[in-house]
């Protein structure tokens, strides 16, 4: 009973007993769970208009970071840094289009998964190649982006919230918006999602494949310039950050491989959740450390009853 | 001229079923074996053994395993690593244990182990496929590494977290540990991975290897002609995680001599993925062509910049190596997506009908 008492009861009980200890959680897991948003929405743009699981997500979030901060060392002003950046990312993207893409149409799905595993391994090694393989520190201030902290006393108690993660989460926010925007809205986006449903239809009414893919993967870099820059506040630049890459994947599978709306509400609940788990659970009980493996876990178990994620397509499957 | 296949009549389905039916493949094979039993070890020197010839192997045989499950039947994992670690501590484990027990027991049991692990995370192949199941297996791979790093009794709390083998003896000769000599390592480490290759060929041209060939290539059709799906996916698990954790523990015996938990990250999923996929999904030789490939390449490209004298910064280099290596999965892709072993195919294709064309 003592064992059932305090694995099930005792959290809730502290939680109960320290409310702004559990909103300063839910706060951190908030922020945590935005950027891995970001991170799975990248994947999902890519998986939904070409069918390319594109593993190679996680290490342009850190190209990007490491763009922008070795431009800023090398004289560069960061105002023009960032259009400069951009611009980097556009050439990777039509690199890739052009160089590993194209010659790859028609290929099995785990072969252009592979061709991205090989762009990882290539972008590792030119990344460290040009900018050298130790930490960075991401230009927070330079480029405007404030870093004092406000506090609060809710409850009696004390809250502390960095400006730069209120400034993350407002960008985040912006950026989901403006894509949202854009997917609706504009021809071009229109365009991408018809390319998501059906490749051979929007072939036929005159799309360029080769066009949406460098713009898709082009709006890729640049949610992982912004992903990049707001991370890059948090922990530093290094390539380190590419193991939040693979943070996203179990919010891809909670949320589902082409799903927006299942990116954003996925990636919110595992940070939240990974973080309670890791203050009220992992680290009385388990020798913390958890967060390396809660999400994965979690979102396994999710699978079992949903194997198709929350919102991802159900797959139907004929003879 | 030298693969000539007319004249090599089969009178009985025996002969028509055997493992080499045309005869050159088994010269071929039999020279392979010569050199690798007989010319090797009294050519190469104590690097080569220590730096090519025991990671290839030991590489080569994970792949294989991993091939097993990915390249037969279909189920894409990304972690084969942490199964590695699976069979690596359950072989540490019960050489301390029983410490009285022959090395070679203790490691086939070893495999045991990672079957079983192997067989829990696979249980999820049921209900979840493709990619949605290559990142369950993710799963297995974080979890593990995590735990051999938070059970202290996986590594018999030790103070510095990680397992060293000690030095054990097999018919009187020092295999493992640090007084072991190369060559008695390379031919322990040989014998072990040319009986499980064997084995493995055999195993996937009978019936369980058409089972998962079945299942790979369309699992509807295969559950319709009477193929049970949950028997046949499991037994991929088992298997190919029974191969991966032998591999495993040869890794740390007879290569690394000592093990931390991160040596089993996803860093070494990924290795063993890409020996499988240069080498040739689906394939038995491929694994060893990739494993070559992979292991050799950071040595040649060591001593290219030495030849030609331009001095190159040892983190320099391990950059470009990442670069050519992804460079090359991309190409090996583009130019050929069934890998090294279908270079091999063709080849020996144009043997056969050389010098006539057509």
């Amino acid at each position: 009973m003592d064992t059932l008492y305090t694995v099930f009861v005792d959290p809730f009980v502290q939680m109960a007993a320290a409310p702004d200890f559990l909103m300063q959680v839910l706060w951190e897991g908030l922020v945590s769970g935005v950027l891995y948003a970001l991170i799975a929405l990248g994947f999902v743009l890519i998986f939904k208009s070409s069918r390319i699981f594109n593993f190679a997500q996680g290490i342009m979030v850190v190209f990007a970071a490491l763009t922008l901060v070795g431009l800023h060392e090398n004289g560069v002003p960061a105002w023009a840094a960032v259009p400069l950046t951009l611009l980097v990312m556009y050439c990777l993207a039509f690199g890739i289009e052009r160089v590993v893409l194209r010659p790859l149409i028609n290929q099995p799905d785990i072969v252009l998964f592979m061709a991205t595993i090989g762009v990882t391994l290539f972008l590792i090694g030119f990344g460290e190649f040009v900018f050298g393989g130790e930490n960075k520190v991401m230009i927070t201030e330079q480029l405007g982006i404030p870093v004092g902290s406000l506090e609060f006393e809710p409850f009696g108690g004390f809250l502390l919230i960095e400006e730069k993660d209120v400034t993350a989460v407002a960008l985040a926010i912006l950026l989901v918006v403006g894509l949202l925007t854009f997917l609706n809205k504009s021809s071009m986006g229109r365009a991408i999602r018809a390319l998501g449903d059906d490749h051979q239809a929007a072939l036929s009414v005159g799309i360029s494949l080769s066009t949406i893919w460098v713009l898709v993967w082009f709006i890729a870099g640049v949610i992982a310039l912004v992903t990049g820059i707001v991370w890059g506040a948090r922990a530093g630049v290094s390539f380190a950050l590419e193991v939040i890459a693979y943070k996203a994947l179990p919010v891809l599978m909670l949320g589902g491989l082409e799903s927006v709306s299942g990116a954003i509400i996925g990636g919110l609940a595992i940070g939240i959740l990974e973080k309670l788990f890791e203050i009220y659970w992992g680290q009385p009980f388990l020798g913390g450390n958890t967060e390396t493996w809660f999400a994965f876990i979690f979102a396994l178990i999710v699978l079992l009853f949903r194997p198709q994620g929350l919102f991802g397509e159900k797959i139907i499957e004929r003879i | 001229m030298f693969y000539r296949t007319a004249g090599q009549f089969k009178t009985t389905y025996s002969a028509d079923q055997a493992l080499y039916p045309i005869r050159q493949d088994a010269i071929l094979l039999g020279i392979v074996l010569a050199v690798a039993y007989v010319i090797l070890p009294m050519v190469a020197s104590e690097f080569a053994f220590r730096a090519l010839l025991v990671p290839v192997l030991i590489y080569a045989l994970a792949a294989l395993g991993l091939n097993i499950l990915t390249g037969f039947a279909g189920q894409l994992s990304l972690g084969t690593g942490a199964f590695m670690g699976v069979g690596a501590y359950a072989c540490y484990k019960l050489t301390t244990i029983f410490p009285e027990m022959n090395i070679v027991i203790a490691l086939f049991l070893s495999g045991f182990f990672s079957a079983a692990v192997g067989v829990a995370f696979g249980l999820p192949s049921l209900r979840i496929k493709g990619f949605y199941l290559a990142i369950a297996t993710l799963a297995a791979q974080f979890f593990l590494v995590w735990l051999f790093e938070k059970a202290g009794w996986l590594y018999n709390y030790n103070a510095s977290g990680a397992i060293e083998v000690r030095t054990l003896d097999l018919f009187g000769l020092t295999v493992t540990g640090p007084t072991a000599t190369p060559v008695t390592q390379y031919y322990f480490v040989l014998v072990t991975v040319t009986v499980i290759t064997l084995l493995t060929i055999n195993l996937t041209r009978g019936r369980y290897g058409r089972t998962w060939k079945a299942v790979r290539d369309m699992d509807i059709a295969a559950e319709l002609v009477g193929i049970n799906l949950m028997r046949a996916k499991l037994t991929a698990f088992a298997v190919s995680s029974y191969i991966v954790g032998i591999a495993g523990a040869l890794l740390v015996f007879f290569f690394k001599g000592a093990a931390e938990p991160n040596l089993f990250d996803i860093e070494l999923s990924f290795l063993i993925l890409f020996i499988a996929i240069i080498g040739g999904l689906g394939s038995i030789l491929g694994n060893f062509l990739g494993a070559i490939l992979i292991v050799a390449l950071p040595v040649i490209l060591n001593v290219i910049p030495d030849a030609l004298g331009i001095p190159v910064s040892s983190a320099t280099f391990e950059h470009i190596n990442d670069m050519i290596i992804g460079a090359l999965i991309v190409t090996i892709l583009i130019v050929e997506p069934h890998g090294l072993a279908r270079f091999w195919a063709v080849i020996r294709e144009k043997l056969i009908i050389w010098p006539f064309p057509h």
